[in-house]
């Protein structure tokens, strides 16, 4: 009887099994085909709209590169995500899932906030090298509180930097309400405008978080590269033994990697609040600390990855804007288009250490 | 060949061949297996005996060649076929739930959803009590001992109705007495009709308790054998490939002098047991110390004491009345004393996987340059060195360890440290995992290191290897020192005893 | 006393889509996932149950439509991380950004489409939504307003939120669930049909957020259309899973705690407590937080994360 059940039981169709992974120009050459998967999958979705899918991507890649403001404008949406998927990658390193870059961005705006709204009287470059310190400081503290209760009592840090996000959100919602509420505003509370003495300089009609963006992935590719720390979180994100082994005091590894993670996102809020938004909103992270943590992913923590792929990102986000106007299609399109392309692109990662093995006709020989 | 149609055999595997990436775990493998009969898979690691059982039992799929079940060709794609052929595995690494009660471990994936759980833990109770087996259905799994950890395994597939048992590696973590327990219960399935294939690279348990050992070498099989009439010497030599002297030489050095005394030396384990209870013993220079005992006798907490990685609740290490517990490994080497510490858990411990030579080499030394930055020049030129010097094959200095052989990996790990020259060199299972010509290396390396006046401390599992390389012998038993013995005038049968808490007649304490 | 009872009303009200969302993502955690997609699945459950309904103007059509729509979407996801093995985290993100751009897509498309630029659920449907009114018990003082004066979303999330709970840990398929999210190589070497019953589990788990995203679209609003509906609720009740030590029967109390909090702005007078709007906005996922730190203290064993939560399973992994 047993016998016949094992018979009936048919061979899968197909089965997944390790193969011999694949060199790094394979890998590229496979990436490249996910994304030309999820391009034309993502045009299918615009067919399906009733809209013309080679136009629709010619006019969004348009709309991030017609005219020098609307360079612009993809630059600015890129900066905050670049300094904060470099971030992120601290601590995604040091095997560290850090989902509260969110969060620490918004910490790292309040804080800057505080000066550029109380002491705005500073002279310019002092004022703003508080403010980045001040930054710096607030979303550092912010990742450091995971870590600290990560390292003590193994508390599960994704759920635990999830929650800071959102207990950060409404500090802002309360300083917007309370404290810092502008007594200037009508019908709704808002946080006064900031003075222009403490807004970021421009340099080629975008805000300096540019330069300070590019900094950053270099410092941060020679940081995880080069440097004792650096080797010393590779070696913690691979094995707490290990580093336990080799004489490294895992803790403060831990703090000090979460406390820089913290601190770049803090940079990015800073940079977001006194160079774009001019201001301090609740929005002032607005989702770009989840989408970074993507970002960082897809590039596997390499800096220089990260910084082509926030790249296109922000591309897709600036273009979708103009159809709006063209076609009367909402931005909102711009995220169901994100979500295709990430859901081809992450699925192909598989075949990077995995192939499919299919059915043999006729058994085997 | 009609004549043997007869014989049905529980399993016969034709020609079973199985890749993983490039590695071939598998190649052309015949085996065969009759209901009430033991047979033994005997085999180095890396020869491919769990990769074969796991085929078996349908964690893995093979490329290549057919199983025939009860004479019938069938097709393993799952463990829920192989359960409905009636085979049951009893993993190495335990497959329970911790979080479950014994009897929820067992019912487990079951099929007979309708009884109620009352009946269930009766019938639970009813089996082993047949098989003179006792455990509380209730039991959660993470509060119960290894053996009884084991003994939900084999309830489990017994509870399923199996009639091919296969067992891998069963005994390493049991003492001997729950070993013969062991054994005891698979002649008495034998005897109920049972086919048993046990796992095992230990040759005397083949001897003792199979009925046929087939021998596997570098995924092939080699050869199948009657145990009545084989014996050790050619058991090894089928295993190995080419006759083996299984000896070791061992020279006396006569500069031996005290480096390291541990007195009364009590350590905690992490969940607050006692690891080391109260020992005290001399380290000397120029001899290797082999520490025998069961696994889990306080072995791993003693290496990681000495080393400096973990603290001591009392007592002291004593390097010229220096007392060495809590201090830093850096501060020890200011002492003058250097330690190498080479781990039970290579990759886990003593190396970083993913990373190559050059960086694993950088482990131990990447603070030894001033300022921010790790200087790589001089890893590197140390990861050539030792990729010529100790042969290790790999494609390059920078392929992530974890893609070479175990006996790579372990010249990588006992090169770093030993290139360090250090005083005292503290090895946890050396040769675990690896095949004889590897084992061999390494025990070269460290008369090697003996002959240069090091102290080594070599903590071991197999008794003969111990005899062999050591000077002298200390025996723990749950903590306890059980005794110090003269390899010279010592007998396995006399540290058998001691690891199992007895004593002998006479103390042979060798100051 | 009519405030309290006030105050009760209004916290299981806000609670309820909390509980749908949680008690879809306990089962996704026990089954070994951690989906940071529960917003992502919840709105575009709001989106089907809220267009079909204005479509077909029928209750239950909507519901169906949530659910399925729902557990579609979370159909990606099993796809993505039970057969292709993708990271766990980054998936339930883009799910989440996939989801609620999908919803608001079809939101400003509809409205587009429509003649008065609004979107409002027809006088059917809205009739089949109304507070359930049983004679005699919903009449009772007290009593009747505090149990039987509902809507139906209420009374569906309860019963469904104690059958999965019998569901998990009474049923043998339960108990083989939970193995799964505890320790998979151990289920798949019992015999358990390991990547059958994530699929199956995650996109049930994924369907009964999708009602929960429906509640906040046909409910929270009045029955009228706007973007953004479930509004953070799904990331709330990530929170709640942790909260309700991923127990469904403790989703209830845990749900209409956290409803509770965030209706009390509205109850307590300043004068009483001094606190601004945003603590009591706060106070779920601070007690949350703190609720995961006691826990981590605790290391309890058994009232805790499921072990392979966020782990994907090869069963050829060596």
């Amino acid at each position: 009887m047993s016998n016949q059940a094992v018979q009936s039981s048919k061979e899968p169709f197909a089965r997944i099994v390790k193969k011999a992974e694949m060199s790094g120009k394979n890998v590229i050459l496979l990436r490249l085909m996910a994304f030309i998967l999820a391009i034309i999958a993502g045009g299918i979705f615009i067919l399906f709209i009733g809209e013309n899918p080679f136009k629709v991507y010619a006019t969004i890649v348009a709309g991030a590169f017609r005219s020098a403001l609307a360079f612009q404008g993809t630059v600015k949406i890129m900066v905050p995500l670049l300094i904060t998927s470099l971030g992120v990658t601290l601590a995604f390193k040091m095997k560290f899932w850090n989902i509260g870059a969110e969060g620490q961005i918004i910490m790292g705006a309040i804080f800057a906030s505080y000066f550029a709204l109380f002491h705005d009287t500073l002279n310019h470059t002092l004022l703003i090298f508080i403010m980045f310190i001040a930054g710096i400081i607030g979303g550092g503290l912010w990742g450091l509180i995971p870590a600290f209760f990560k390292s003590k009592f193994d508390t599960n840090e994704t759920l635990f930097t999830l929650m800071l996000n959102y207990i950060a959100l409404h500090v802002v919602s309360y300083l917007r309400d309370g404290p810092w509420m502008d007594p200037a505003s009508q019908g709704y509370s808002k946080i006064a405008t900031f003075s222009k003495n403490a807004m970021l300089d421009r340099v080629f009609g975008v805000h300096i978080g540019w330069i300070v963006a590019i900094i950053l992935t270099i410092v941060v590719f020679i940081y995880l590269k080069y440097t004792k720390q650096g080797y010393e979180i590779s070696v913690v994100g691979e094995s707490h033994e290990t580093a336990r082994y080799a004489g490294m005091n895992v803790r403060r590894i831990t703090l000090r990697t979460m406390f820089l993670s913290g601190a770049i996102c803090g940079i990015a809020g800073m940079i977001q609040a006194t160079g774009s938004d001019k201001t301090l909103t609740t929005a002032v992270a607005g989702g770009v600390g989840f989408t970074a943590i993507i970002v960082a992913w897809l590039a596997q923590l390499n800096p220089f990855m990260i910084f082509v792929i926030s790249f296109l990102f922000s591309i897709l986000e600036k273009g979708s804007s103009v159809l709006q106007s063209s076609y009367g299609i909402s931005t909102d399109c711009a995220d169901v288009l994100q979500g295709i392309i990430l859901f081809f692109v992450l699925g192909c990662e598989l075949f990077v250490r995995y192939k499919f093995v299919f059915r043999k006709k006729g058994g085997s020989k | 060949m009609a004549n043997e149609k007869a014989v049905k055999y529980a399993i016969e595997c034709k020609g079973i061949t199985k890749t993983f990436g490039s590695v071939v775990a598998n190649d052309n493998i015949e085996l065969t297996v009759k209901y009430g009969e033991i047979l033994a898979l005997l085999g180095e690691n890396g020869s491919g005996k769990t990769t074969l059982m796991n085929m078996l039992s349908g964690i893995y799929h093979p490329d290549k060649g057919s199983i025939f079940i009860g004479g019938e060709e069938v097709n393993i794609n799952s463990p829920v076929d192989s359960m409905n052929l009636g085979i049951g595995m009893i993993h190495q690494h335990f497959k329970l739930v911790d979080v479950f009660s014994a009897g929820d471990n067992i019912i487990l994936g079951s099929k007979n959803e309708k009884k109620k759980p009352k009946a269930i833990k009766e019938e639970i109770r009813n089996i082993s009590k047949n098989l003179g087996l006792e455990i509380d259905p209730d039991k959660k799994i993470y509060n119960m001992s290894v053996s009884e950890k084991q003994t939900v395994e084999i309830l489990k597939v017994i509870y399923r109705g199996a009639k091919i048992l296969i067992l891998d590696e069963p005994t390493a973590v049991l003492t001997p007495q729950e070993t013969e327990k062991l054994f005891n219960l698979l002649r008495k399935m034998k005897e109920q009709g049972c086919a048993i294939i046990i796992i095992t690279h230990k040759l005397n348990e083949v001897l003792s308790i199979s009925d046929r050992v087939t021998i596997l070498r570098k995924g092939k099989s080699i050869e199948t054998v009657n145990t009545k009439e084989t014996n050790e010497k050619q058991l090894t030599e089928l295993m190995v490939g080419r006759p083996v002297s299984l000896e070791i030489e061992r020279k006396d050095m006569d500069n031996k002098k005290k480096i390291l005394k541990i007195v009364d030396l009590t350590v905690m384990k992490s969940d607050g047991t006692v690891a080391l209870d109260d020992i005290s013993f001399d380290i000397n220079t120029s001899e290797i110390l082999g520490v025998a005992g069961i696994a889990g006798s306080g072995q791993k907490e003693l290496c990681e004491t000495i080393a400096g990685l973990m603290p001591a609740k009392k007592g002291a290490i004593l390097y010229n009345k220096e007392n060495i517990v809590g201090k830093s490994p850096a501060d020890i080497i200011d002492l003058g004393i250097s330690m190498s510490f080479v781990p039970e858990d290579r990759l886990g411990m003593g190396l970083v996987a993913s990373m190559g030579m050059v960086d694993n080499m950088l482990l131990k030394s990447y603070k030894n340059k001033k300022g921010i930055f790790v200087d790589r020049k001089p890893a590197k030129d140390l990861a050539k060195k030792l990729k010529d010097k100790l042969k290790i094959v790999t494609p390059s200095i920078d392929t992530p360890v974890r893609l070479m052989s175990g006996g790579n990996v372990q010249k990588v790990l006992l090169g770093r440290e030993i290139e360090s020259s250090p005083n005292i060199l503290i090895t946890a299972y050396a040769v675990r995992g690896l095949d004889i010509n590897s084992s061999y290396t390494v025990y070269d390396l460290l008369n090697e290191q003996k002959e240069k006046g090091v102290a080594v401390i070599f903590i071991g599992e197999d008794l003969d290897v111990l005899l062999e390389l050591s000077d002298r012998i200390m025996v723990l038993c749950q903590g306890k020192i059980t005794g110090i013995v003269d390899t010279k005038t010592t007998t396995k049968e006399e540290l058998g005893i001691l690891m199992t808490g007895g004593k002998i007649g006479e103390e042979q304490e060798n100051e | 006393m009519d405030m309290f009872l006030n105050i009760f009303v209004a916290a299981v009200l806000a609670g309820t889509p909390l509980l749908f969302g949680t008690v879809g993502e306990i089962i996704n955690e026990k089954v070994g996932h951690l989906n940071l997609g529960v917003e992502g699945m919840m709105s575009i459950g709001a989106c089907a149950g809220f267009m079909v309904g204005y479509m077909t103007d029928n209750f239950v059509l909507a519901l169906i439509a949530s659910f399925v729509a729902a557990a579609l979407s979370s159909l990606i996801y099993a796809v993505l991380t039970v057969t292709f093995m993708a990271n766990q985290n980054v998936t339930g993100l883009t799910l989440t950004i996939f989801g609620v751009g999908l919803s608001n897509f079809v939101g400003i498309y509809m409205l587009s489409k429509s003649e008065n630029g609004t979107l409002k659920l027809p006088a059917n449907i809205t009739e089949q939504m109304r507070d359930i009114h049983i004679p005699v018990l919903s009449d009772l003082p007290v009593v009747g307003k505090l149990l039987f004066s509902y809507n139906p979303f209420v009374y569906i999330g309860i019963i469904i939120a104690v059958i999965v709970g019998f569901y998990l840990y009474r049923t043998r398929i339960g108990l083989n669930v939970r193995a799964i999210g505890e320790n998979p190589a151990a289920a798949d070497a019992g015999g358990i049909k390991v990547a059958k019953l994530k699929y199956i589990n995650l996109l049930i788990g994924g369907g009964i957020c999708g009602i929960g995203g429906a509640y906040c679209s046909m409910i929270i609003n009045g029955g009228v259309w706007i973007n953004n509906n479930v509004g953070g609720l799904g990331w709330i009740a990530v929170a709640l899973v942790i909260f309700a030590s991923w127990k469904p029967t403790h989703a209830i109390g845990g749900s209409f705690i956290f409803g509770a909090l965030r209706v009390l702005k509205y109850y307590i007078p300043k004068s009483v407590f001094p606190f601004p709007n945003a603590f009591y906005d706060m106070l779920p996922f601070l007690i949350t937080a703190i609720v995961l730190v006691i826990a981590s203290i605790r290391q309890s064993k058994e009232n805790n994360i499921p072990k392979s939560c966020g782990v994907n399973y090869f069963r050829e992994e060596r």
